[in-house]
């Protein structure tokens, strides 16, 4: 058997020296090429994972496992989609995404390969010398999920990657991933605020209480891949909202 | 901007430079004012044609000067600013200090370089060169630091190291700061240049500048101020264009159309 992507072991967080108990006895895992998402109210503490997981943060208690190897408070295992693009802005697309790469260890030549073939398949190809502001927030997060991709990375952390987005670029946005990942998979942690985001995307949605927050459920989501964009008209779809929306309350 | 905005934006400041001019060479032809105190724009003139070889050549050593203590002091404005920023024991010390010491008019400490250091070009270059010193270090200083939190939190996740924090992070960022530190030690160099010479030197605009107001040589003076705010506006002037020349990511500011 292959290990996990990424095997979360009791971990807890407290702040202001045990006052504050953040995380409470969080344990789940993330398949290889598995795509789960985190689903929680508002600070109920799912950027405080992603930090511990990333190994910017120590947990109080718990182990971080990824592929199989122990890495609690180590960095460098995890490549990253904020919810800000966080492009820096002096540096060309094509040269955003290869600082990515070689931070991870990727060497120049090949990074800068990588990026203008990618660049060109979502068809970006002509804004590989442009600096970042002249992309629209739609186009930038594109980059930035690309920069997430092409890292070598075994775990993929998007942090609401949607979120400054209007409405109608979120939809697009998410039909547009969902299809690249379908061809491309690798092994993602998602957190968002919209359980239609959720249930789109993901093969498993971990719903999150708040203060402290632990795991209130686990939901397997039953579509077939690769999924429609239309999803949303099946019972199934609405019945599992509901449901979430429920645990949410 | 438009070439017509550009016109419009100059060409009262032309007007009022040219009225000024005339109301000048007025009054002195005129004998409101005697020429031994204010010599008349037309005798300034004169006196910068007949005595333009002799002004070259202090020109030339009051630019060698002001260049080379420029930029000596700012590189090492530059390289004292990283070696504090990399060792944070270091720079907690000393950052309040460079802080403070940006107040005190360092000009003034040049008569002490001269006892210690004698008449030479030494102590000269040493104060233009502390002069350029502080505000680039102050402002790269800040510019390592004042990054975007979003793009630091961005690089730790991905693993990047200290060196590669302040490599693809903080030494670009600093980049934009680096420039405003060199323009304010830009509009000092000359400045300092010439107050150095001030205190000894047998070459230079401010060697002539004392010898002149010795022999009451007003237009002399004068011609001599002239070079010098000229010279200070092209050192400035060519340290804003490397600017426009180096950072092209800004998106362009104002209201400019294409
Ligand atoms: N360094 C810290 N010190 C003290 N408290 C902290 C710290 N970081 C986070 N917290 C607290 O932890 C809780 C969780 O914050 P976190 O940002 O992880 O929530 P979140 O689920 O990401 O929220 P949102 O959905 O709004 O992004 C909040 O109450 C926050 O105030
Ligand atoms: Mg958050």
């Amino acid at each position: 058997m292959t290990a996990s992507a990424l095997e979360l072991k009791g971990i807890r967080k407290d702040f202001d020296s045990g006052r504050k108990n953040v995380l409470n006895g969080l344990s789940f895992t993330v398949a290889e090429n598995e795509f789960v998402s985190i689903i929680g109210p508002s600070g109920s503490g799912k950027t405080t994972l992603f930090q511990l997981i990333g190994g910017l943060e120590k947990p109080t208690a718990g182990e971080v496992w990824i592929s199989g190897k122990l890495t609690t408070g180590s960095r460098g295992h995890v490549s990253y989609m904020p919810q800000q693009a966080s492009l820096m802005p002096w540096r060309s697309v094509s040269a955003n995404i290869e600082l990515a790469l070689e931070v991870a260890g990727v060497n120049r030549k090949e990074a800068s390969r990588q990026a203008r073939e990618w660049l060109d398949r979502i068809d970006l190809l002509e804004y590989a010398d442009s600096y970042p502001h002249v992309l629209s927030g739609g186009m930038q997060q594109r980059v930035s999920f690309l920069r997430a991709l092409l890292s070598p990375q075994p775990l993929m952390l998007l942090d609401e990657p949607f979120g400054a987005l209007d409405a109608l670029t979120r939809q697009q946005m998410q039909q547009w991933l969902m299809a690249i990942w379908e061809q491309n998979r690798r092994s993602v942690l998602l957190v968002t605020h919209s359980i239609e985001e959720a249930l789109l995307l993901s093969d498993r949605i971990i719903v999150l209480s708040s203060a402290p927050a632990v795991i209130l459920e686990e939901i397997t989501v039953p579509f077939d891949r690769p999924r429609s964009p239309q999803l949303w008209r099946e019972p199934r779809f609405n019945e599992l909202k509901q449901r979430i929306h429920e645990l949410l309350q | 901007m438009g070439n017509k905005g550009w016109h419009n934006a100059v060409w009262p400041s032309v007007l009022l430079i040219l009225v000024i001019l005339t109301v000048w060479q007025l009054s002195v032809d005129g004998g409101l004012v005697p020429e031994w105190q204010l010599p008349s724009p037309t005798s300034i003139l004169q006196e910068m044609i007949q005595g333009w070889p002799r002004l070259m050549l202090n020109t030339s050593a009051t630019i060698k000067l002001a260049l080379i203590g420029f930029a000596g002091g700012a590189l090492a404005g530059f390289i004292i600013a990283a070696i504090l920023h990399l060792i944070p024991f270091v720079r907690k010390a000393v950052y309040p200090l460079l802080v403070v010491s940006q107040n005190v008019p360092v000009i003034a400490i040049g008569p002490i370089l001269t006892i210690w250091l004698g008449y030479g070009v030494l102590p000269k270059l040493i104060l233009v060169w502390i002069v350029c010193f502080f505000p680039v270090s102050v402002a790269m200083l800040n510019g390592f630091k004042d990054t975007d939190p979003n793009l630091r939190n961005y690089m730790q996740m991905i693993g990047a190291g200290k060196w590669q924090l302040f490599s693809r992070l903080e030494l670009p960022n600093a980049v934009t700061h680096l420039f405003s530190g060199l323009k304010i030690a830009a509009s000092y160099a000359v400045l300092s240049a010439v107050v150095a010479e001030w205190l000894g030197a047998d070459k230079g605009l401010g060697h002539y500048m004392i010898l002149s107001s010795k022999g009451y040589e007003t237009a002399r003076m004068f011609a001599a101020v002239f070079l010098i705010v000229l010279l200070s506006l092209a050192v400035f002037g060519a340290v804003a264009l490397i600017e426009r020349l180096v950072i092209r990511w800004r998106p362009a500011k104002g209201g400019g159309r294409a």
